[in-house]
């Protein structure tokens, strides 16, 4: 299948869910986030479309005014065709629902973006920090992070663009 | 320290018998077999067969506490960093620590922005030996680790009045 025939499948099967977004690129298509566990179920179970296999999740942060963003590509085995998709979630209350149990690598993917980005993935059953420890602040990844300024009584030196160490 | 510092007098036989303690303890520091990033590949390089660590007494050893010399070989994140000194804190007296690669000396490529790179190992232990390069090549690391039996050669841990 063609990239536009996925698009208007899940179109025709859940109206109202593909949004426009002019600032995707080829194969990306945004959703709404408030139904996607039930067109991620669709997505993987329907047989014309079959992505049987999550290639990656990750996040993406838009800025300050831009929402906060999780990228799913995905991936057919049987039919050879793949897709991005993108939610956009609130910047103060990022949370959409895991599709922890329908792809079972979605577990790690989701616990790296909660590590990064502070997305929360509704109905994962292990959702903890995965690279950072478990005692970190912050959500690194997000481009208003600021790092800690000392850790355990480490100290932490900050060092400007310009000015050289603090 | 331990029982033999500052506990015996200076004389001829005790001056001899510390040398030899010197010699002793400076032709075999066994050094503690952890890698934290690309760096170890270097110090598996120096310990394979090419050079050899083995020729000068170095030995790789599994355990704090059976090693000697800690060799910080790579990037210490924060997570690793509380380890580090764990494992430090593991050793046996007398213990040497060699910062490997600009990483452990002062976080390297990541003394900017990684927010999440120990600015220097240093910061947490007390360091040796310094070895510059990334990595360094394992010549460098065998020129840090002659640096070190020297160092632990002109101790004197009978007749010094110190620690």
């Amino acid at each position: 299948m063609t990239f536009a025939e996925i698009k208007a499948t899940i179109e025709k099967q859940y109206p109202g869910s593909v949004l426009e977004n002019e600032g995707l690129g080829d194969h990306q298509v945004e959703l709404k986030g408030e139904q996607w566990i039930e067109i991620a179920t669709y997505m993987k179970t329907d047989p014309t479309l079959c992505f049987d296999q999550l290639e990656c999740i990750t996040g993406v942060d838009t800025g300050e005014e831009g929402p906060l963003q999780s990228r799913y590509n995905l991936h057919s085995m049987e039919h050879r065709h793949k897709i991005e998709v993108v939610i956009c979630h609130d910047r103060k209350n990022p949370k959409v629902a895991s599709i922890e149990q329908l792809w079972r690598i979605g577990d790690w993917f989701e616990r790296e973006t909660y590590d990064m980005f502070g997305i929360v993935y509704e109905g994962h059953r292990d959702l903890r920090r995965i690279l950072c420890p478990d005692d970190w602040e912050g959500w690194p990844l997000r481009k208003d992070y600021e790092g800690q300024e000392s850790y355990h009584g480490i100290i932490v030196p900050k060092i400007k663009e310009e000015e050289g160490w603090e | 320290m331990g029982v033999l510092e500052n506990n015996f007098k200076d004389n001829v036989i005790v001056a001899s018998l510390d040398k030899l303690l010197g010699w002793a303890r400076s032709t075999s520091p066994w050094y503690f077999q952890f890698g934290l990033a690309c760096c170890a590949i270097e110090m598996m390089a120096a310990a394979a067969s090419r050079h050899d660590l083995e020729r000068i007494g170095m030995m790789p050893r599994s355990s704090p506490r059976q090693a000697d010399v800690m060799i910080v070989a790579g990037t210490v994140t924060m997570k690793m960093a509380l380890r580090v000194k764990k494992l430090y804190e593991q050793m046996a007296d007398p213990k040497y620590v060699i910062s490997m690669g600009s990483c452990a000396t002062s976080g390297g490529p990541y003394w900017q922005h990684g927010y999440h790179v120990l600015k220097g190992v240093d910061l947490i232990v007390p360091v040796d030996v310094y070895i510059p390069g990334c990595p360094p090549r394992p010549e460098s690391l065998i020129e840090g680790l002659l640096k070190l039996q020297e160092k632990i050669q002109t101790e004197r841990p009978l007749t010094r009045k110190s620690v």
